[in-house]
């Protein structure tokens, strides 16, 4: 079967809701979406989107943050948040033998009671906020059968197996805890058991996987493909993240502005991007070419001076810090990190959530005192003090919360010039502008709040605020994890170019390895609080030493090739 | 758990004590004299016998200084006396083992009303999809808290005891005595319980588990019933703690609006007669009722919310 690439926005009709039958569809799809307009209040957000499923397929529906894809996905369940409506076109689940076609669109909450769960199963984006904290998992599980008519009994017995087969442990006792008794991973797992527990024949996973660690995330996604493929289920996979659509996805449909731009087989969408959108999206994928590290980051490796003959700016030597968990039991969060950092390049400490990362960053910025060992800033030891603070600053993960919402973002910039009593008004009003411009933001925005501002924007207000001092060491606390792709390409390129500039050094604490890779001339990888391997980013990522870094690897989405499925009658 | 309960009723008795040390400081160094007061009431005015005077001062403890006085009346407060009372002579236990019943039963039946008519009004304003009815119910939480308590009250003498003659306008004696000021006491109860509730609620259906609940195929009845008033009502029952121990202060108002006996006219009278040993005693009881009622709502929090737990340090 062969698709055209199919330019929505020129589809204007509206078919009459309900109309059961009426439209062309294609054959054999199981779910047709045509036409599909939804608004917020007054404002549309989808105009009109067509979109087909077939049985067995995965489709991924790819865009960046505002694009309207996980609208989308709520619309074709009937959830749409308050204020939300499907203002045209229809949604239409066909025919599959056993059960009657229905139109989506004209269901009155009766009949979605008994579409949601049996014939559409839905994976939530958050793990963490996915499952009610009160009820007992197994409980939970039981819930999706017994509102269909399972007895309670039966239910709960079928919930345990539902655990065990999405790789649980011990499920009979899984089964009694309570979802902040799991880890995200498993909470995820759970949530894939409620969505697939009435083997529905689509499954939605709305970013199923975008809040969890990398290595995590691959389990559960080949989880979801194990479960799909067995039953034949299709998914349709909402993503934001390209790596996961081109791995996991037969067709991709990639949507802007509410708009469907291209469409069509993985491969070819990915491979061969028509549409330019696509084409800067496929292009902003961090370390997507493997020699990009040698090749995409500009300035940094052709003006630096060699790494390893510049003399040594930070020095972690025999660094231990633990933490008190009550009852004499101890984490021991980081345990025996040493590295150095040459002044002027750029070290990436990366591992999972949990491994001590952030903790070795509090540590190298004097935010926490190590238990054992030292951290030297050009051979002084730091400390929670003012000149400690003048020479490293930190950039935040979130951009949303570390932006006070109450200031201007000149005020914002000011801040720590107002704190070290730099300069008088008049002067620090003219740094405030001279920063703007060197994280490329208008001197305009001077006067706006963060509000009004994009995440982008928002993480370059970020960065001019820890230039204003002129650091020498910026600690980089996962500075584009809270970025779509396109944005995060900017701020990366930003930072590159900062570096070379400003001859700052960077400590960058990541668990995005292709970030890591564009970034960082070093890297270290800790596991449970130890570095486990360190070395230069080429021969670390091409040639790892350590199981733990290759498994991190081979986790990246996109980096291993995706296994040719099979195709679905 | 054990510890943790021993943790806490240990706090309790330090609580207990800081009340009766500062309620003594207050009352006892206040620059008036107890014995003349107590005497004038008798003596309409006339100049009273000194030897009388010193014989009172004696009895009472007055004549020891403040640091023996204090360790004087922490010792018999310890063994359950609480002195007597200056005004009646009759011991203060005693006074306050007379009024605790009637004020526990008016408070009881506030708490219920107070409980059925916030939980109705939130209940009901999270389940309709009506908006104009939902802002309505939510107009009134606000209403009940701004109206003073004695309005309540005199309101409802009017029309229910003056003008339909359903319920007494005063006394202690049986049920239908008791209606009317324990709906005075719900009102401003039910209103704070009907706001963070609702609140409660309200946040609790924008819950990302609510989608997955609706996306099994579950109805609205449902995923209230097993999610969302559950999860709703948890804040509630941490401010729950504090309303009842707040009910004892209410009844001051409402005892007197309505004529009854009870705690809350017993601290009236004892506060405008000072009389020093009552005043004392019923601190001291108000923050025994306090203590224990916030330590039953901490207790509760761990078998609704199984999130929190009460071991120390565990996260």
């Amino acid at each position: 079967m062969t698709f055209t690439t199919r330019q929505a926005a020129a589809r204007d009709v509206v078919p009459v809701p309900g109309a059961v039958g009426a439209g062309e569809g294609a054959p054999g799809a199981l779910l047709t979406v045509r036409g599909l307009r939804v608004a917020y209040g007054g404002r549309e957000v989808v105009h009109g989107i067509d979109l087909d499923v077939r049985p067995g397929e995965v489709v991924a529906l790819v865009g960046e943050s505002g694009s309207g894809k996980s609208t989308t996905a709520h619309a074709l369940v009937g959830l749409l948040p308050d204020g939300g409506h499907v203002t045209g076109g229809e949604v239409r689940l066909t025919d599959t033998g056993h059960e009657r076609a229905v139109s989506l669109t004209a269901l009155l909450p009766d009949a979605w009671r008994r579409v949601r769960g049996v014939r559409i199963g839905l994976v939530p984006q958050d793990p963490g906020a996915g499952l009610d904290p009160v009820v007992r998992v197994g409980e939970q599980v039981a819930e999706a059968l017994v509102v269909h008519g399972t007895p309670r009994r039966d239910a709960r017995r079928r919930a345990v197996e539902i655990l065990g087969a999405v790789g649980l442990d011990h499920p009979e006792l899984r089964a009694r805890q309570y979802p902040h008794q799991l880890s995200g991973g498993m909470r995820q797992r759970v949530l894939v058991g409620i969505a697939t527990a009435c083997e529905p024949r689509l499954v939605i996973a709305d970013e199923p996987t975008s809040a969890l660690d990398v290595t995590v995330q691959r389990r559960v996604l080949d989880l979801l493909a194990d479960l799909t493929s067995r039953t034949g289920t299709a998914v349709l996979l909402i993503t934001h993240d390209l790596a996961v659509a081109a791995h996991r996805a037969d067709r991709v449909v990639v949507l802007k502005d509410g708009r469907v731009v291209e469409e069509g087989p993985a491969r070819q969408v990915l491979g061969a991007p028509a549409h330019p959108y696509t084409r800067e999206l496929v292009a902003a994928v961090p370390g997507r070419a493997t020699s990009a590290a040698a090749t995409n980051s500009v300035p940094s490796a052709a003006v630096l001076p060699d790494a390893a003959a510049a003399p040594a700016l930070l020095e972690a030597r025999g660094l231990v810090k633990e933490f008190r968990l009550g009852r004499g039991r101890r984490l021991r969060a980081v345990d025996d990190v040493s590295f150095t950092v040459p002044r002027g390049s750029a070290y990436a400490l990366v591992g999972e959530s949990g491994s001590g990362k952030s903790t070795t960053a509090r540590l190298v910025l004097g935010l926490e005192r190590p238990d054992a060992g030292s951290v030297r800033l050009d051979g002084a030891p730091v400390a929670d003090d003012r000149a400690t603070r003048r020479r490293t600053q930190l950039v935040h993960q979130d951009p949303y919360s570390s932006l006070d919402p109450r200031f201007t973002v000149s005020a914002v910039v000011q801040e720590p010039l107002r704190a070290h009593r730099v300069g008088d008004r008049a002067e620090r009003r003219d740094r405030v502008a001279h920063l703007l411009e060197q994280v490329h933001l208008s001197p305009d925005l001077a006067g706006r709040r963060p509000a009004e501002l994009s995440g982008g924007q928002r993480q370059r207000v970020a960065i001019a605020r820890a230039l204003a001092l002129d650091p020498e060491l910026l600690v980089l606390d996962e500075p584009t994890s809270a970025l779509d792709v396109s944005v995060q390409a900017r701020v990366l390129e930003l930072l590159d170019r900062l570096r070379a500039e400003r001859g700052l050094t960077y400590l960058f604490v990541s668990h995005d390895l292709a970030v890591v890779r564009q970034v960082a001339d070093h890297v270290g990888v800790l596991s449970a609080g130890r570095l486990v391997e360190t070395g230069p980013v080429g021969r670390v990522f091409d040639h790892p030493a350590h199981p733990y870094t290759a498994d991190l690897i081979a986790a990246i989405p996109g980096a291993a090739r995706r296994p040719d499925r099979k195709d679905h009658p | 758990m054990a510890a943790y309960v021993l943790r806490r009723v240990g706090g309790a008795v330090g609580v207990l004590w800081a009340a009766f040390t500062v309620s003594y400081l207050i009352l006892y160094l206040l620059p008036s004299d107890p014995v003349a007061i107590m005497l004038d009431q008798g003596a309409g005015g006339e100049r009273v016998d000194p030897a009388r005077v010193a014989e009172l001062r004696e009895r009472y403890g007055f004549d020891q200084g403040p640091v023996q006085q204090y360790l004087t009346l922490l010792g018999r407060a310890l063994t359950g006396d609480l002195g007597t009372s200056i005004s009646s002579g009759a011991p203060v236990a005693g006074l306050i083992a007379d009024a605790l019943p009637q004020t526990a039963q008016l408070a009881g039946l506030a708490l219920v009303l107070g409980l059925a008519g916030g939980t109705a009004i939130a209940g009901l304003a999270s389940w309709t999809r009506a908006a104009w009815l939902r802002d309505l119910l939510l107009l009134l939480p606000p209403l009940g808290v701004a109206v003073p308590g004695f309005w309540v009250g005199l309101v409802l003498l009017h029309l229910f005891s003056f003008t339909w003659f359903v319920f007494p306008a005063v006394g202690n004696e049986g049920f239908s005595a008791l209606v009317l000021p324990a709906v005075t006491l719900a009102v401003g109860l039910s209103a704070v319980v009907a706001q963070v509730l609702a609140q409660g609620l309200r946040e609790a259906w924008r819950a990302p588990y609510v989608e997955v609940a609706f996306a099994k195929g579950a109805g609205r009845g449902r995923v209230l019933a097993a999610h969302v008033a559950r999860n709703g009502s948890l804040p509630t029952v941490t401010v729950l703690g504090v309303l009842v121990g707040n009910l004892l202060g209410g009844t001051v108002v409402v005892e007197t609006v309505f004529s009854r006996q009870g705690f809350g006219r017993l601290v009236e009278n004892a506060v405008t007669t000072q009389d020093i040993p009552v005043v004392q005693g019923l601190v001291v009881v108000a923050a025994a009722v306090f203590v224990t009622t916030s330590l039953l709502a901490d207790l509760a929090h761990p078998l609704l919310d199984p999130r929190v737990t009460t071991a120390r340090g565990a996260r």
